[in-house]
């Protein structure tokens, strides 16, 4: 009942004109927020917490109005524990039950419908990762709203910044839905720290609808390196490795000497040099680190989707005339085989 | 297994190689004279929809390969693509050229929902996303309104008795799930290598059926819930320029604090 006239109250406050809207006076601010209200949607594997997926966190403090978190699998106590010593967030909903480890989408978004729908929130907010790829539209469908993918900035809280066309350009879109549903892109909005919080953890309703696909196996890439999509620095080659011999020859001795994550071009996941996992760009990860450095990488404009938010960018290529080099702070034109072994020595001795 | 009655939706996009420029009224990208060309995800689907028959995988056999696009007048032209490929006919949803004319992926979802019911799909196979909005949702979106389940990024589909696995790329590698008959499955690059449609196929194309309706003919309205406010350009990078050799590469990382 409460939630339902919540909802009702506040597209009443939307639906103002602009010059009365709720960001434009302080009065009506304040009402706002407190009709406002966001779930974030936390991610575990085998009862741990993805670290990442606390981005959700950060993006639901910039909407204002208070913040829970919701999580659910095996044994899921110590994870919503651990969330919950994130500073902003009130509460965490947790639900205990094996059948949502895997995070099947075809019983887990009715799990998360039914707890938004008991807690009346107007922000439903998860990575714009496979996990949230995979279920937050199927939640958007059993609500009726129409979600907004891969939002890079937040200019209120019904209007959102969002890249299309592979990045090649950004369009500002205002949603009327009454629950939002937002996906975020990591790079993005950094991950809310576990620290400084107290939040309550509570049991989520379980409405244990039967999930009609089963989870088989998994395969996934086991590395030490820092992960790809959250690493200061990325190491990333191209077709220019000519082999996946050459391709762990010379990247690999090159990363771990500047501690960085390996990504790669779809030519070199293409051509079976790195693993389909690695894919920088409009069809693979999104990266944005301290510095990128791509090595045999021509630049192709699904490439640059994927890095070029990166603080500093450089390249290593023969062809003077590369695309790359015209994004790259700097550039090197040169034979890679050369000069990036040469470069890993000099940076193992610095 | 029952037979496969297969709906593949495709989509008309700018072309992937073309790069798009933003409009003066910054209200969206220059479309007038651009190639546009089959959403590249969309080529995957149908490819795999007609070696799922040529290679006869699934144990009840195709019974049909229908594909199916909502778009302006022009979006026959990659339906007639998609049937030299090899999908049996096509469906034309047409809609008004231009932004105006655009469609929602809840409204899609909704539209094909419609499609399934009327054409006893029992199969559906979709891109993973397309390469013009990136928004990644259509798929998901029909599965929950059909209450289906649903396999997204699909790099390898295998028929298993009654069942279908799909093996997912997922964030760090792969994953692999089963379901039975109905379903929706997106498709992720890997899936296999779209063919290129021979001229006879093209010819024989033409006289494949096509129809033509319109979202009101499956009781679907044009609802907008995001008005876009609008759109921009990316700030621009400016190049640094270039280094001699290494050791300068190394000395201007530093100078950058990248290093």
């Amino acid at each position: 009942m409460f939630a339902a006239a919540r909802r009702t109250a506040l597209r009443g406050a939307i639906s103002l004109p602009r010059s009365a809207s709720a960001f434009t006076g302080p009065f009506s601010r304040s009402a706002l927020q407190r009709l406002l209200s966001s779930l974030a949607i936390l991610e575990q594997r085998e009862g741990k917490l993805n670290h990442g997926s606390l981005s959700a966190i950060t993006a639901a403090k910039s909407i204002g109005g208070p913040i829970h978190g919701f999580i659910a699998g095996s044994n899921i106590k110590s994870v919503a524990e651990e969330a919950a010593k994130v500073e902003g967030v009130e509460k965490i909903i947790a639900v205990d039950n094996a059948a949502y480890e895997k995070g099947l989408p075809e019983n887990f978004a009715s799990l998360v419908v039914e707890n938004i729908k008991k807690g009346g929130y107007t922000h439903i907010i998860a990575g714009h990762t496979a996990f949230g790829k995979n279920l937050m539209p199927r939640v958007a469908a059993l609500l009726d709203s129409q979600q907004i993918s891969d939002i890079t900035a937040i200019e209120s809280e019904n209007t959102f910044v969002r890249p299309i066309y592979a990045g090649n350009a950004i369009a500002t879109v205002e949603s009327s839905d009454s629950i939002k549903i937002i996906t975020i892109r990591g790079t993005a909005f950094p991950a809310a720290e576990i620290q400084g919080g107290s939040a309550t953890v509570e049991d989520g309703v379980d409405p244990k609808s039967e999930a009609s696909a089963e989870w088989v196996s998994e395969d996934l890439a086991k590395s030490d390196r820092p992960d790809l999509a959250t690493a200061g620095k990325v190491v990333s080659g191209g077709r220019g490795l000519k082999s996946k011999e050459d391709f762990d020859k010379i990247m690999q001795p090159f990363a771990d000497s500047i501690g960085a994550a390996i990504g790669a071009s779809r030519a070199a996941v293409d051509s079976g040099y790195a693993d389909n996992s690695l894919q920088v760009g409009q069809t693979g990860k999104v990266v944005a680190p301290q510095l990128y450095m791509a090595v045999g990488i021509s630049g192709a404009i699904q490439h640059l989707a994927g890095m070029k938010d990166s603080k500093v960018i450089a390249a290593i290529n023969k062809d003077p005339d590369a695309p790359i080099f015209q994004v790259a702070d700097v550039g090197l034109v040169g034979d890679l085989f050369e000069k990036v072994p040469e470069l890993t020595e000099k940076l193992k001795s610095t | 297994m029952s037979a496969l009655r297969i709906l593949v939706p495709v989509k008309r996009v700018i072309d992937y190689a073309v790069k798009p420029r933003v409009n003066k009224a910054q209200t969206g990208v220059e479309t007038a004279g651009v190639k546009h060309s089959m959403n590249p995800f969309d080529e995957l689907s149908i490819e795999e929809s007609v070696r799922i028959r040529e290679k006869k995988r699934a144990p009840g056999g195709v019974e049909d390969i229908c594909a199916i696009s909502a778009g302006p007048a022009k979006s026959v032209d990659i339906l007639r693509t998609a049937m030299a490929m090899g999908a049996d006919r096509a469906i034309h949803v047409e809609t008004a050229d231009g932004d105006e004319g655009a469609l929602e992926p809840l409204t899609v979802a909704k539209m094909l929902r419609a499609v399934v019911d009327k054409e006893k799909s029992n199969l559906v196979i979709l891109g993973k996303q397309s390469i013009d909005d990136d928004a990644a949702q259509t798929g998901q979106m029909l599965a929950g309104l059909l209450g289906w389940p649903q396999a997204t990024q699909a790099s390898r589909v295998e028929f298993k008795g009654d069942s279908i696995e799909v093996t997912k790329e997922v964030d760090g590698g792969v994953e692999t799930v089963r379901a039975k008959l109905p379903m929706v499955i997106t498709t992720d690059l890997r899936l296999n290598e779209p063919r290129y449609a021979s001229l006879p196929n093209i010819m024989k194309a033409k006289k494949k059926p096509l129809v033509k309706m319109s979202l009101s003919d499956l009781g679907v309205a044009n609802e907008r819930k995001l008005k876009i406010i609008k759109v921009t350009e990316p700030a621009p990078r400016q190049g640094g320029g270039k280094v001699e050799d290494v050791d300068g590469m190394i000395s201007k990382l530093k100078e950058l604090g990248a290093l």
